[in-house]
């Protein structure tokens, strides 16, 4: 059984989203911070690992669609443990959409074979629809499992998980193969060993290009459905602060729970 | 030729000992550091993690990285608590590197290794309750009874006292040796051994989130297998110790000159007085700017010592000004983060302060900045020369490093 975790490589968490008078968009960080793992993937490579370690699972397998930097994730990727790391890579996916994406990964994960669970992060940080994971599904054919909590079991040919809904946990059995896309409830991700981050510089990554996928439907900008018309920063939002006085801490907490009342918090 | 670019590898491990130090250190520190105590998860997971055995071969259960590593790492553990880089230089620094340097074939496989896995903590026994500058002037005693020798004597102000397995204790085999240093000898003492005593000292001006106390031996029997070099080779293997122990501090107070400079540039672009942002008052710009300065000049010093060290060079002189420079700084640094921080730096609702008080002790321990002084004064006047030794620290070298035993 392979397993494939699918991820993106975003700016950091620290950099700061502008948009210039010709509409284009850039995240530079401040500190000079390199782009990172998208850390919403960080749980999902960290789960992969786990299905190999606990699972038996053969191959953990990380995946990207992006450009040639995008190698430096993958590289973090292996100093985590997974097993190998493709790259996808080609002018030809420039300016895809996320149904775009998820073709190229599809076929990607057709291409790799065998794959019976394909790992996601809940979204990504920077593009932030949560849409590719279930489109992905949709391409495969294969059922998504969204917002997953827990792996509970895999055990003949079946996947058993929680998933953390607003209203609740639910608790569902699917055939395999399936897609599913974590929540950061599901573990706690581990630092890249010293021993993976000399294997990870060491590995050359391959790099697929359109040629080498047979991807079932139009990609790049051209065959976008998502027309980024007008793209723009949120103005900042403004808060204020203000401290409860009181002579005891009940009387802070009494004063307090006014407070939200009043605000319409509780 | 010079190249001073850092490969992919040593930035990477030093990323992911900032993860850990931040995400797992640093959001309880102020709770343990008022409480004098050590955060008990702190070294179990630096052993599970491999810092603890980084700069080791892979054979001996290290992580095979090189000197520079080290030294980076060293810079990311102080950047969030000097407690952490104290770990370093005393299990690897001190001890782990010495057996490396001076222990047998034998002795690397039964100390080293458990220590570079991190299943053993090691710490270092010098200093004594009458004898810090001056080593020589040591009681502790280790007298020859056949197969073994038996120690007395008290060690004081030592870290991890309380915590370590393996103490690499320095005693005197001759007491009338003339010169009196010339009569020292190494031995690693474990915890194990009936007769070994420790406990902790309480109400240290720094490093409060740390172990620093004081370890007793009485007619502790230690078999001569435990002996780390040769009978009176003990100051030789002291004073090596203290090579690569100054190397961990210094690159750990260039950690700490960071720390404040960071603070202070944030904490300076947020306060105003007078209607602007402190950090456009040129004479705050100019607290910001020594920082810099220091903060540059202690890493290029550290580097070129983890440079030497990886190319086998004897560096006594360059580490002894590394450490120097660094830890001087660390506190002038310390203080200025203090003062840009106004009245809110003076109080433990920011970092700066504990930085302050933490600085402090690393002009103490590793020599004392006058006795680097002295040193440098000896080498300038041609007073002072380092001879061979009889076992030098080996050079980096990634083919045996990182093959497997
Ligand atoms: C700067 C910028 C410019 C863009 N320009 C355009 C544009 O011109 N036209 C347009 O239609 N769209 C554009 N996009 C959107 C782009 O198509 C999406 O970023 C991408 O398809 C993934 O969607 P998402 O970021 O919402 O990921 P989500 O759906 O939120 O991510 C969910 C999961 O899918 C994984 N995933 C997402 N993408 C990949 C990938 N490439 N490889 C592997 N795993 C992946 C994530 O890592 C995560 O685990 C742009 C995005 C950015 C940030
Ligand atoms: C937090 C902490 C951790 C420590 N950890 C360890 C450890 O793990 N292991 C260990 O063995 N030790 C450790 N030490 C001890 C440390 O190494 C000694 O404190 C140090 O060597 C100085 O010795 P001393 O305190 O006896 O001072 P002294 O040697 O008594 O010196 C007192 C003062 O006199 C000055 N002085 C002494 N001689 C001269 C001279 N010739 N010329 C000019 N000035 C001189 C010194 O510079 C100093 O200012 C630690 C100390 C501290 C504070």
């Amino acid at each position: 059984m392979k397993v494939v975790v699918c991820t993106k490589q975003t700016p950091s968490t620290t950099a700061v989203f502008t948009v210039d008078a010709n509409g284009h968009v850039s995240w530079d960080d401040p500190g000079g911070k390199p782009n990172i793992v998208n850390p919403w993937d960080e749980y999902a490579i960290e789960e992969a690992i786990r299905l190999k370690e606990n699972h038996g699972a053969t191959d953990a397998i990380a995946l990207t669609v992006g450009s040639e930097e995008s190698k430096d994730a993958l590289k973090t990727c292996l100093a985590m443990g997974c097993t190998e790391a493709i790259l996808v890579s080609d002018s030809a996916f420039d300016g895809s959409d996320t149904v775009g994406t998820a073709r190229v990964l599809a076929a990607a994960i057709n291409k790799i074979g065998d794959v019976q669970i394909a790992v996601f992060g809940n979204r990504a940080i920077d593009g932030d629809t949560g849409l590719t994971p279930v489109q992905v599904a949709r391409k495969l054919g294969w059922t998504p499992l969204t917002y997953v909590s827990a792996i509970k079991e895999i055990s003949n040919g079946q996947i058993t998980v929680e998933r953390l809904l607003d209203d609740g946990k639910e608790t569902v059995t699917a055939p395999l193969p399936v897609v599913i896309s974590v929540v950061k409830e599901i573990n706690e991700p581990r630092y890249p060993s010293f021993m993976g981050i000399r294997k990870a510089n060491r590995a050359t990554i391959p790099v697929w290009t359109a040629a080498d996928l047979e991807v079932d439907g139009a990609t790049g900008a051209e065959a976008a459905k998502v027309n980024w018309g007008h793209v723009y920063a949120p103005p900042p939002r403004e808060g204020s602060v203000e401290i409860i006085e009181g002579e005891t801490i009940e009387e802070k907490v009494r004063k307090l729970v006014d407070k939200l009342f009043e605000e319409k918090v509780i | 030729m010079i190249d001073f670019s850092l490969t992919e590898e040593q930035l990477a491990a030093a990323e992911m000992v900032r993860e850990f130090a931040a995400k797992e250190v640093y959001p309880t520190i102020k709770e343990y550091d008022r409480k004098q105590e050590m955060n008990p998860d702190v070294l179990p997971r630096m052993a599970e993690l491999g810092i603890l055995g980084i700069n080791i071969p892979v054979r001996y259960g290290g992580q095979g990285f090189d000197y520079i590593t080290l030294g980076l790492v060293c810079e990311e553990l102080e950047r969030v608590d000097t407690t952490l880089r104290v770990v370093m230089s005393v299990h690897m620094g001190l001890n782990s590197m010495g057996i490396l340097q001076w222990g047998t074939e034998e002795q690397k496989q039964r100390f080293l290794t458990p220590q570079a896995k991190g299943e053993k903590y090691a710490a270092f026994c010098l200093t004594e309750p009458g004898a810090g500058s001056d080593v020589a002037a040591m009681r502790s005693t280790a007298r020859r009874d056949g197969d073994d020798y038996i120690i007395n004597g008290e060690k004081m102000w030592i870290s991890l006292a309380t915590k370590a397995d393996h103490f690499l204790w320095f005693a005197k085999t001759d007491p009338n040796a003339q010169p009196p240093h010339k009569g020292i000898t190494a031995f690693m003492v474990t915890r194990d051994m009936p007769g070994v005593t420790s406990g902790d000292i309480h109400g240290k001006l720094g490093v409060r989130a740390g172990s620093t106390g004081w370890v007793h031996c009485d007619n502790v029997r230690v078999p001569a297998a435990n002996r780390i070099g040769e009978e009176g080779e003990g100051f030789k293997i002291a004073m090596s110790c203290l090579d690569n122990g100054r190397y961990t501090v210094a690159a750990g107070a260039t950690g700490l000159i960071r720390a404040c400079l960071e603070d202070s540039v944030k904490y300076a672009q947020e306060r105003h007085t007078f209607g602007k942002p402190i950090a456009q008052h040129q004479l705050v710009q100019q607290k910001l700017a020594w920082m810099q300065q220091w903060y540059d000049c202690a890493r290029l010093l550290y580097l070129r010592v983890g440079w030497m060290k990886n190319q086998g060079i004897r560096n006594t002189r360059e580490v002894s000004m590394a450490k120097w420079y660094a830890t001087d700084h660390s506190f002038k640094a310390a203080h200025e983060a203090v003062q840009i921080h106004g009245a809110y730096g003076y109080s433990d609702e920011y970092d700066v302060e504990r930085y302050l008080r933490n600085s402090r002790g690393a002009i103490i321990y590793e020599g004392t900045s006058e006795i680097h002084q002295l040193m440098q004064a000896g080498y300038v006047l041609g007073e002072r020369k380092d001879k061979p030794l009889r076992c030098e620290l080996p050079a980096y070298d990634p083919e045996f490093w990182q093959a497997e035993g």
